[in-house]
């Protein structure tokens, strides 16, 4: 039994160029199969070209795209037997609502009373069983976000492609669709691959993200991998609110790393024990720490740090309230920070001399 | 303050349009009027018209087989050529409409290039084209696939051709915009759920192109039939068509009343298509390519 044979897609040294423009860099990925997995970047990261290159809307310059361990590079769309969803749903305008989810079962010659039962189960599974004979523009966005999400099931799809498909409702709608999607693709099994660029999206749904930038893969993981230890400056930055300073390794013993950051002092870092690098001393890096890491209190009084901490004095420069949080943005030595904190009641206020908590498992070295 | 809101300032609209309303009330309704006064006027054998409520042109119009069989001929004229303009229209309004080509503001320029020459000297050049001593018959005795110049002018297949010259950019135009319209997406949509590509173009893109192709039917159909030029310089001596039966009655024997019926039987008949027209597909389509 073959390595591939469990994954539902493979990349194999994927690449696409538009002439001189690279648009997709050499791309290794596989996913599994059942498995939900997230393209997330930036527009213009190659995250869309990607996923069409996977369904065969945009041809492949270089390397290989298998689907169920068959190379399918050169089969055209129509035999690839994926369902995909756009993001301004593209529904066809001039069939009903039911002849749109039964187009698929059409063209796969499925027998009539197999395709009446079909299209049933998949407008029940999305919650619209008597939208069946409305035209799509009666429907609501969410309402035909769900029929594109139905048409592309009911044909059983070895691979489920999202590009965007949430991008284009608003924000509580697009909360709601988000586990609603979820728990469709989990009752089904279905390989998914997703498009976006909402980091939450990505957070919420993904078994595994892939978070790219300029063409690139920056980094694969889980989503609390990808978001508690970045891989790179890129990514400490995308997800969340990152505090990135430019800093010096001082001493390196097994996870742990003292660093000198800049204009501020030394800190203690985590190093992963998996992590290939040398970190030897006096090395420059990059420190990253969560904006919500850096925990706030008065200077007077405040409590010791604790092992593997440190606390720094700094200043309130700005707040930004937020209801429930609030963003801090500190001095603190020769630098700016940042810090979301929750709030009991008040916000500090404005100017107040503040104890930043530093833990050494919050910091991350980020290559320079 | 004047408010922007149409609602407080319900007569704003008329306003605006007051001085185009005026202009088509001038120069189009009220003469339209007096055509159909004249219509019913009776033009006596001395030449003089006398005024009244006479039925007598419409009697002839409407019952003599002469008019009839030219009114179908004329019929059919616009028919074949707004069929030759669909087809061959169809395939440049889809290329402009899909091609990833930088400049496709260029290829409509291009479009529209035919109307900075007169229609008319458009319709002469076929005569250097076709006739006997033109490029075509030159060519084939050159190559010498023919002795004798062959006689391609003057008959109702070069009305055709010169009706489709100059009728095709706006069938083009009025495709174009509907194709254009098309969401890709749609097109990539029914690809992934198991179309070919001419699966895709027959199930998507052709009935969503549907609209354009009636306006720009309309607008070929209404144009060709409703054209004297192209009969009178293209056609032969049995090929005249509708208008210019009008043209004749009124400018050769200024015969008025008559002209006027005539006039109005194509009116009320092409009139009749647009309404029809605006029942089951609507007017803003062809408002979408001239906007």
């Amino acid at each position: 039994m073959s390595e591939t044979d469990h994954h539902a897609v493979d990349l194999r040294g994927v690449v696409k160029r538009y002439g001189d423009f690279t648009a997709v860099h050499r791309t290794d990925l596989s996913i599994e199969e059942g498995s939900f997995l997230t393209l997330l970047g930036p527009s213009g990261c190659g995250k869309t070209t990607t996923l069409r290159m996977i369904a065969g809307l945009t041809s492949i310059t270089e390397g290989e795209v298998a689907i169920k361990g068959r190379r399918v590079n050169d089969l055209p769309i129509h035999k690839r037997n994926l369902g995909v969803v756009f993001q301004n749903y593209a529904l066809f305008p001039h069939k009903t609502v039911w002849d749109n989810v039964a187009f698929g079962l059409k063209y796969r010659k499925t027998p009539a009373d197999e395709t009446k039962r079909r299209v049933g189960e998949a407008l029940e599974l999305v919650q619209l069983p008597h939208a069946a004979d409305r035209a799509p523009s009666q429907l609501s966005g969410g309402q035909q976000q769900r029929i594109a999400l139905a048409r592309a099931i009911v044909v059983r799809p070895d691979v489920l492609l999202l590009d965007e498909p949430l991008s284009a409702l608003d924000a509580n709608l697009r909360e709601d669709m988000r586990v609603e999607l979820k728990r469709i693709q989990h009752t089904l099994g279905i390989t998914t691959i997703f498009v976006t660029h909402d980091q939450s999206e990505a957070l919420a749904m993904s078994d595994r993200i892939v978070v790219m930038s300029d063409g690139r893969v920056e980094q694969v993981g889980d989503p609390q991998a990808v978001y508690n230890r970045p891989a790179s400056e890129f990514v400490a930055g995308f997800l969340g609110n990152s505090n990135i300073l430019p800093a010096r390794i001082l001493a390196r013993e097994g996870e742990r790393a003292e660093v000198e950051v800049e204009g501020l002092g030394a800190l203690l870092a985590t190093v992963e024990p998996q992590d290939p690098r040398p970190l030897a001393r006096g090395e420059t890096v990059k420190l990253a720490i969560r904006a919500e890491k850096l925990a706030l209190s008065p200077a007077i009084g405040a409590e010791a740090p604790g092992p593997d901490a440190a606390a720094l004095a700094g200043r309130i420069a700005t707040v930004d309230y937020q209801g429930q949080v609030a963003r801090y943005f500190l001095e603190a030595g020769q630098r700016q920070l940042q810090s979301v904190n929750a709030i009991d009641e008040h916000p500090l206020p404005e100017g107040a001399e503040v104890s930043i908590r530093v833990r050494a498992r919050d910091c991350v070295i980020l290559p320079a | 303050m004047a408010s922007l809101d149409p609602k407080d300032n319900p007569s704003r609209p008329w306003t605006l349009l007051s001085p185009a309303l005026t202009a088509i009330l001038l120069l189009l309704v009220i003469p339209v009027c007096f055509i159909a006064v004249y219509s019913f006027w009776l033009r006596t054998a001395t030449g003089a018209d006398v005024a009244g409520f006479h039925l007598d042109n419409w009697a002839e119009v409407l019952t003599d087989s002469f008019y009839r069989d030219i009114l179908l001929f004329t019929l059919w004229i616009a028919f074949a050529t707004t069929v030759i303009c669909a087809l061959v229209g169809y395939v440049p309004a889809y290329f402009i409409a899909t091609t990833q080509y930088r400049h496709k503001a260029f290829l409509l320029l291009l479009l529209m290039l035919p109307f900075w020459i007169s229609y008319i000297i458009r319709t002469m050049s076929w005569i250097n084209i076709l006739g006997v001593s033109g490029v075509v018959n030159v060519a084939l005795q050159w190559v010498g696939l023919t002795g004798e110049p062959l006689q391609m002018l003057y008959n109702q297949w070069t009305v055709i051709v010169g009706l489709v010259h100059f009728l095709l950019p706006f069938m083009i135009l009025n495709l174009y915009v509907s194709l254009y319209g098309i969401d890709r997406n749609l097109v990539d949509a029914a690809r992934s759920l198991g179309c070919t590509g001419w699966q895709a173009f027959r199930e998507v893109t052709l009935p969503l192109s549907l609209p354009g192709l009636a306006a720009g039917s309309l607008l070929c159909f209404v144009l060709a039939a409703g054209t004297y030029i192209t009969p009178l310089v293209l056609g032969g001596p049995t090929d005249a068509m509708f208008a210019n039966l009008v043209f004749d009655a009124i400018i050769t024997q200024l015969n008025w009343p008559l002209g006027s019926a005539l006039s109005l039987v194509l009116l009320i008949l092409l009139g009749g298509l647009v309404i029809l027209y605006n029942r089951f597909v609507g007017m803003s389509q062809i408002a979408k390519s001239f906007g």
